[in-house]
């Protein structure tokens, strides 16, 4: 069953607003954030207006409330990506803490020098600093998975990276530049077949696609609400309890102990253990409604709309003489179209476009080092979501020609 | 738009005057806008007396930033560097004439960053060169 798009736009106020007079917002940006549907504002509102209390300690009404909001989104959370446990779901910050949190906790706890950890090179620089930051102090050895000319991962290149016996492998489950969705199940089987833990960067993937963890076998998965409908300054680590309970907590203070004396303390159990201080309560409110929203539609008719939008923009620009695509055809990736036009700038193309209300990325997409791979500096980036039109695309085209005839 | 895209910035980035290296040269140096990945190098020739002769840049990057640095280069021939250290924002705001927001204002002031830093033989293009 497809979406009814209008009813869907009605829940997103900021779709109806004009950038300027007469022009209405054409939002083709969300894999850098989502827009949030008036449920996600209203609970998080709801939270503030009736509910607002520190979390866990507190025995009035306000603070059980708050508790059980708080942890409630994380059941949600961990229903929908389908983690055994709500103890195996983390708040963070966002995914670049989430994989922060691996790097810290995790890898340093069982990564010396001379360790190979493979990346890919289509990684966003969340999941290649943290490591770049981890080799200068511990000296262990990173390698990547070639990116083809097409833009998918190279198979049997990582086959060949696994004979060195890897201790971690770290890849996005899909790509914020090329949209690519990588083989997420194959890579995670080979990996743990070379005996390597699994870290999944999932930023793009769970706002995307119906995703499971356990189907998967991932052994941590990374992920942020802001994209998915939710709020910004919240994340997830998943990660599977047996490894969880092994780390050492990753930030020290309130909430993620157990008890303190005055020179030692003892951490928490999961998931508290990696939860110090007062976190983002509102926010996990809002994370829940938007699991709830994502859930009423159904993820996968969410992607098989964006599939529909995806293919019409790729067929579209196309058609355009000067623009270049990057990445995979519409079957193999997901609402993404970052592409060049001959002879202007990508910054260039996202401000004239930026006049009729069409905003769309421009720049290097926190993926430096893909872009080299393509010789270029910059893409613009088109990315479309549950709320996409057929028609937002159709301006989107005609946009690029009126840029074309600014430059001609 | 029809504003920040002025005819005179469409033809300096088209067509620039002041594009390509100086070999040998006096000062030269090179930087990036991290945001954007906008490059651009600057070659001077300057005379005994301390004055611009020569001015040269060359990198790639969006119609603002490319023009910009054609523009600055038109501007500092035959100034002396004690002038040159003393260009700012609004300098380079007067000569693309037209007024810009947050982001681009980075892009229009990259060549001015890079020259400074030039000038002054420092190792980085910071952005307190141009306040």
């Amino acid at each position: 069953m497809t979406l009814n798009i209008n009813e869907i736009r009605k829940d997103f106020p900021i779709l109806q607003r004009e950038t300027r007079e007469g022009v209405r917002v054409v939002y083709l940006d969300s894999t850098a954030t989502s827009q949030k549907p008036v449920q996600v504002i209203e609970a998080m509102n709801d939270y503030y207006r009736r509910s607002n209390a520190n979390i866990h300690r507190g025995v009035h009404t306000l603070a059980e409330e708050a508790t059980s909001m708080y942890e409630g989104a994380r059941e949600r959370v961990a229903k929908f990506i389908n983690a055994a446990s709500s103890r195996e779901v983390i708040y963070t910050r966002n995914t670049t803490e989430s994989i922060n949190l691996v790097a810290y906790s995790w890898a340093r706890a069982n990564l010396k020098a001379g360790d190979l950890v493979i990346l890919t090179e289509m990684e966003h620089h969340s999941n290649l600093v943290p490591w770049h930051m981890l080799q200068a102090e511990r000296g262990i050895e990173l390698d990547f998975i070639p990116v083809t000319e097409d833009g998918l991962l190279d198979l049997d290149a990582y086959k060949s990276l696994l004979t060195r016996t890897p201790k971690l492998v770290s890849f996005t489950h899909m790509s914020n530049v090329l949209g690519t969705i990588n083989p997420a199940a194959e890579i995670i089987k080979l990996a743990h077949k070379a005996g390597a833990v699994v870290l999944v960067d999932g930023a793009q993937s769970v706002p995307h696609l119906a995703v499971d963890v356990q189907a998967l076998d991932a052994d941590f998965y990374a992920f942020s609400a802001h994209k998915m409908c939710g709020p910004t300054g919240i994340g997830i680590l998943y990660g599977k309890s047996a490894l969880l309970e092994a780390m050492p907590p990753f930030l020290g203070g309130g909430d993620m102990i157990k008890e303190v004396k005055l020179r030692s303390f003892r951490p928490n159990t999961l998931p508290h253990k990696f939860e110090a201080g007062t976190p983002a309560i509102a926010e996990a409110v809002g994370l829940g409604a938007a699991v709830d929203y994502l859930s009423s539609i159904g993820m996968e008719r969410i992607a098989a709309h964006e599939h529909e939008i995806t293919e019409y923009a790729l067929e579209r620009l196309e058609e355009v003489p000067g623009v270049r695509l990057f990445g995979p055809s519409a079957d193999k990736k997901g609402g993404v179209a970052a592409f060049t036009l001959q002879g202007v700038h990508p910054h260039d193309v996202a401000q004239i476009l930026d006049q009729d209300g069409i905003a769309v990325r421009a720049g290097h997409h926190c993926a430096q080092p893909l872009h080299e791979k393509f010789g270029i500096p910059a893409t613009s980036r088109a990315s479309f979501y549950l709320y996409s039109t057929k028609e937002e695309v159709d301006m989107l085209v005609k946009g690029l020609y009126k840029v074309k005839e600014m430059f001609g | 738009m029809d504003d920040l895209y002025r005819e005179v910035i469409i033809e300096h980035y088209k067509n620039p005057s002041y594009r390509g290296h100086l070999d040998p040269h006096d000062i030269s140096f090179a930087d990036n806008n991290p945001l954007c990945g906008d490059h651009i190098q600057i070659d001077l020739r300057v005379n005994g007396e301390g004055i611009v002769t020569e001015a040269l840049f060359d990198g790639h990057g969006c119609a603002i930033s490319q023009a910009s640095a054609d523009l600055l280069m038109e501007s500092i021939i035959g100034k002396p560097l004690e002038e040159v250290k003393k260009l700012n924002k609004q300098d380079i705001l007067d000569m693309l004439g037209i007024d810009l927001g947050p982001v681009r204002l980075k892009c229009a002031l990259l060549s001015l960053k890079v020259l400074k830093a030039g000038v002054y033989g420092l190792g980085e293009a910071g952005d307190d060169l141009v306040e």
